[in-house]
């Protein structure tokens, strides 16, 4: 019987050639990537060893990643000092994949990884962040855990009782239409299959659409397949995945074309016709609300927020630039833009889009989790309304539970700046 | 036996149950001051009463979705709450086995604000209305964590027998 891609990778990492689904293994970890609350992690971690006669040393220094992004730099005492704690941890276990707090290395997790060509395909990769299905873009099996099985992760190299998930397919055809983007296939299909959709599943993309996706894009499909509750959103590795891990990541090592079999068994499959998107927005509270521009369009939006491992990429920030570019930010909204990393950042100032967009009255805040979680920058006011590329809309996420998010591509977020209300950049934005 | 102290509707996040503001404070022994934090009469509810009394909350489907922010398990594990649901999200369950927080799925519960439950192995009494609802079982997998204590003292077995 043929296997998916998630059953080719679990086979690969754990020996066993004929897993069913629901079999429990304990593949081996290719990456273990944790942010600030790896302090929590490393408490665990000692912990584990406290009763034993061992030394506390990690199973591999070189596959474990430390990135500071969701508080950067430290908004309180707490978040410094657990911070400074990660950094002395780094130091101990000769731990090499560590972004500090640098305008020349730093950014969020999810999109250092990639850039820094730690993850390949065919890996197990996990972090303690539920993001981590970003990685799948890249054709690992890439899923978020808690920060006590990470401290398990980092004592035996292996992720405990993982058991084997059914996987959904989803196929995806058709040419996008102008200022239709990747963003709008996600927010579409977690519309389409709810929140709880792919719950202890992996949904694996296929189809014309995604091949002819650059990794920027299946980087934010995957990223979001866990509001549809899947475990991991994995795209199986071609052209496009060699292209930018060699040209873009620098990576150098060998590369697993790993794929699914032509007769590989799946629980269901999800048909997207691209060509019949318009602009997608998931309307408050859930991510599964989704909707057409066209039910929204109007509606007063007082931030606008363009970033996030979400939408934070480069392409992301010259959607902005170019919708921004020579006009104003309404007096009724605040344009909040940080990309995801320094390295975006740096192409963006060369590119000349940090100029187009702080000209135009954005701010250009910088790269981390920011406003998307809420916790030290950009929170929203008492009956306010934002429109942001982040991945989330929970009540409450932006800081405020008596405000409002409403989520969408970073298009529709710079045309809805411009005009404080949101507005569809298919109608002549430009 | 316990007195159901909230019921909640479906899809209720991590961010619900433990907002990101409160995301440096990681300690087990500190984080359960932030517990439903943004549900005021709820915080204050456990805060005050959980010595005292078994607190119990009713969820429906997909509790615990969103973040990985294993405080959302630890916060509730320090009340030594029970969550009984129709079904929780996988890695908010997953942080609640390896802390060990009860989590209890049982897909058509019925229950109210002030109804009496009582939890059982296999089952959940609601001794108000009278009605029983079935429960389902962890996964073997799950259940070998919650058999050896929790995740910590599983790992360390596993070590051991590594060594």
């Amino acid at each position: 019987m043929g296997k998916t891609m998630v059953e080719k990778i679990l086979a690969k990492q754990t020996g066993i050639e004929n897993l069913k689904i629901g079999d429990v293994v304990e593949p081996k970890v290719g990456l273990a990537m944790s942010h600030e609350n790896g302090s929590l992690v490393v408490n665990q971690f000692y912990e584990i060893y406290k009763e034993l006669d061992m030394e506390a040393r990690v199973w591999d220094p070189s596959k474990i990643a430390l990135i500071f992004d969701h508080r950067v730099p430290a908004e309180s005492k707490k978040t410094a000092t657990n911070q400074a704690k990660i950094r002395a941890f780094v130091k101990e276990q000769g731990i090499d994949k560590f972004h500090d707090i640098r305008g020349d290395e730093g950014g969020i997790c999810h999109q250092i990884l990639p850039e820094n060509g730690y993850v390949h395909p065919g890996e197990v990769v996990v972090g303690t962040d539920s993001h981590t299905t970003t990685h799948g873009a890249l054709g690992a099996f890439a899923f978020g855990i808690g920060a006590t099985e990470m401290a398990a992760v980092w004592a035996l190299g292996k992720i405990l009782n993982v058991e084997v998930p059914p996987t959904i397919k989803v196929v995806v055809t058709g040419e996008l239409k102008p200022y239709v983007y990747a963003k709008d296939i996600i927010l579409h299909l977690i519309g389409k299959i709810s929140a709880e959709g792919g719950n202890f599943r992996v949904l694996e993309f296929h189809g014309d659409t995604i091949r002819n996706m650059s990794t920027s894009g299946r980087l934010t499909i995957s990223n979001m397949s866990v509001e549809a509750g899947a475990t991991a959103g994995i795209v199986p590795p071609d052209a496009e995945t060699v292209r930018y891990l060699r040209e873009e990541a620098g990576y150098t090592g060998e590369i697993d074309m790993i794929a699914p079999d032509e007769d590989a068994v799946y629980e269901r499959i999800v048909e997207i016709d691209a060509s019949s998107l318009e602009p997608q927005i998931a309307a408050p509270h859930t991510v599964d609300n989704v909707k057409d521009i066209s039910e929204l369009e109007g509606l007063a939006v007082q931030q606008a927020v363009v970033g996030s491992c979400t939408n934070g990429r480069i392409e992301d920030i010259k959607d902005c630039a170019d919708i921004v570019r020579g006009k104003k930010v309404s007096r009724d909204t605040r344009l909040l833009v940080f990309p995801a990393s320094y390295k975006i950042y740096h192409e963006a100032l060369d590119l000349g889009y940090i100029t187009d967009i702080v000209k135009a009255g954005g701010v250009v805040m910088n790269p981390g989790c920011g406003p998307c979680l809420g916790v030290h920058q950009g929170a929203l006011g008492d009956g306010e309304r934002a429109i942001a590329t982040t991945n989330r809309n929970f009540q409450g996420r932006m800081g405020n539970p008596n405000s409002e998010v409403y989520l969408s591509s970073a298009a529709v977020a710079a045309a809805s700046a411009l005009t404080g209300v949101i507005t569809n950049p298919q109608k002549g934005a430009n | 036996m316990a007195k159901v102290q909230y019921k909640f509707a479906d899809d209720i996040s991590t961010d619900i149950i433990y907002p990101g503001r409160y995301m440096a404070t990681v300690l087990p022994t500190e984080t359960p001051e932030f517990a439903f934090a943004d549900i005021p009469e709820l915080n204050k509810t456990l805060r005050e009463e959980s010595q005292n009394q078994q607190m119990l909350v009713v969820g429906g489907k997909n509790f615990g979705c969103g973040s990985s922010r294993e405080q959302a398990a630890s916060a509730l594990k320090g009340h030594e709450l029970i969550v009984v649901a129709r079904d929780f999200a996988r890695i908010f369950i997953q942080n609640a086995i390896n802390l060990g927080l009860r989590t209890v799925i049982c897909p058509n519960i019925e229950a109210e604000v002030d109804h009496d439950l009582e939890v059982t192995e296999s089952k959940v009494i609601n001794k108000t209305t009278g009605k029983e609802f079935d429960i389902i079982p962890l996964p073997p997998a799950r259940q070998a964590i919650v058999d050896a204590g929790g995740l910590i003292p599983y790992t360390r077995k596993k070590l051991l027998e590594q060594a």
